[in-house]
C-alpha cells in the first residue's frame, strides 16, 4: 500500500499504527509532531491511530530558524 | 535608575537579546554563539523531517533547553492558514505554545502581509497561543496586532537577513511611545551599534539571527551583541543629552593661559 509521507509516495507492507511507523523510520516520537490526513495527532494517540492505504501524513521537527 | 524585568506574557527573560538558530557554520558554533550572547530565547523552525536522511543530528540536542526558552516561528508561511498550522504543530511538537508569527506577503522583501497578519494573530490568540508577531515598522499595524491579542509586537529594523541596519528610528520610536506590550526589533540588525541603537530607540529587546550566524567570527559577534543591547538599554535609561547644531564647550572657558 502507499502513504504520502511529507509530500512524497512511500511504500508500506500493510497499515501500521503511527508509533510503529515511527519506530521503523527510527524517528523519536518526542520531538515530532504529525498530522494525519489534515489532523494534527494528539501524542496520546499515537499508538492508536492506524496509517492506511492513501493517507497523507506529514512529520515535522524543530530546526535552524530566526 | 534601575532597569525593570523583561516580561512577555507574564514570563521573565535575563536578557534582551533574542537570537536564532538557522544558519550557523555547525551546530557547535552555534551552541557557543547562545552562550556568548546570553540569550534566554532562541527561535526555531518548524519544518519536515528529512526521511531519507535520518542521520542528522537534531537541532535540540545542541540548545540548553534548561537555561534557553524556545520560540518556534511559522518562517515561510505565505498565508494566515498556513501560519496557524504551522503553530499548532509547533506547540504539538513539544516545542511551545509561544510562536513568533510570520505571515509573509512578498517573496523579494520578506515583509510581512500585515492582513494576514492580524488574522492569525486573532485566531491563535483565541486558541491560546502567546503570539508575538513580526511586522513592519508601522505603528498602526502594531496597534492593531496589540488589539487582536499579541503579547508583544516585533518591527522589523530592516528585511530579513539584510543587515541594512534601522531604516526608519522614528517609526520604532513611536511605536515604542504608542504600544503597550513589549516591542522587539526583529530583523534587519548588521551589527551591533545596529543593535544598539534598537535599545537606545526604547525597543524592549532586539531578535536576530543572520548578523551572528553570518558574521566571519560568529561567537565574537554574538558576544558584541551582548554589549550591545546592554549598552543601548543603559543609554536608553540614562537620557541622552538633546542634539544642537553648534559646539558646546566642555572645559571651561574662563583662566586660559596668556588671554
Amino acid at each position: 500500500m502507499t502513504i504520502t509521507l511529507n509530500g512524497e509516495p512511500f511504500e508500506l507492507d500493510q497499515p501500521v499504527s503511527v508509533t510503529d511507523l515511527l519506530a521503523k523510520l527510527e524517528i523519536d516520537p518526542r520531538r515530532v509532531a504529525i498530522e494525519h490526513n489534515l489532523t494534527i495527532l494528539k501524542r496520546h494517540t499515537f499508538t492508536t491511530v492506524v496509517i492506511g492505504e492513501g493517507d497523507t501524513l506529514e512529520i515535522v521537527n524543530a530546526v535552524g530558524g530566526g | 535608575m534601575t532597569d525593570t524585568s523583561f516580561v512577555i506574557a507574564g514570563r521573565t527573560f535575563q536578557s534582551r537579546l533574542i537570537v536564532g538558530t538557522g544558519k550557523y557554520p555547525s551546530h557547535q558554533v552555534m551552541r557557543d554563539c547562545h552562550a556568548a550572547s546570553g540569550a534566554d530565547m532562541v527561535t526555531v523552525a518548524v519544518r519536515r523531517v528529512n526521511i531519507s536522511d535520518r542521520s542528522r543530528e537534531s537541532l535540540l540536542d545542541y540548545v540548553d533547553t534548561n537555561r534557553i526558552f524556545i520560540l518556534p516561528n511559522t518562517a515561510g508561511c505565505y498565508t494566515a492558514e498556513e501560519a496557524i498550522r504551522t503553530a499548532r504543530l509547533g506547540r504539538e511538537a513539544g516545542l511551545s505554545n509561544w510562536v513568533k508569527l510570520e505571515v509573509i506577503g512578498d517573496e523579494r522583501t520578506l515583509f510581512p502581509d500585515n492582513e494576514a497578519l492580524i488574522e492569525a494573530t486573532r485566531i491563535l490568540v483565541s486558541e491560546g497561543f502567546v503570539v508575538l508577531p513580526y511586522t513592519n515598522d508601522d505603528p498602526v499595524a502594531c496597534r492593531k496586532l496589540e488589539e487582536a491579542g499579541a503579547s508583544a509586537v516585533m518591527p522589523l529594523g530592516a528585511p530579513i537577513g539584510s543587515g541594512l541596519g534601522i531604516q526608519n528610528a522614528n517609526n520604532l520610536r513611536i511605536i515604542r511611545e504608542f504600544a503597550k506590550v513589549p516591542v522587539i526589533v526583529d530583523a534587519g540588525v548588521g551589527t551591533a551599534s545596529d543593535a544598539a541603537l534598537a535599545m537606545e530607540l526604547g525597543a524592549d529587546g532586539v531578535l536576530m539571527n543572520t548578523a551572528i550566524a553570518g558574521a566571519q567570527y560568529p561567537v565574537q559577534m554574538a558576544e558584541a551583541m551582548r554589549h550591545a543591547v546592554v549598552a543601548g538599554r543603559l543609554a536608553f535609561l540614562a537620557g541622552r543629552i538633546p542634539k544642537k547644531m553648534y559646539a558646546t564647550a566642555s572645559s571651561p572657558v574662563e583662566g586660559l593661559v596668556g588671554r
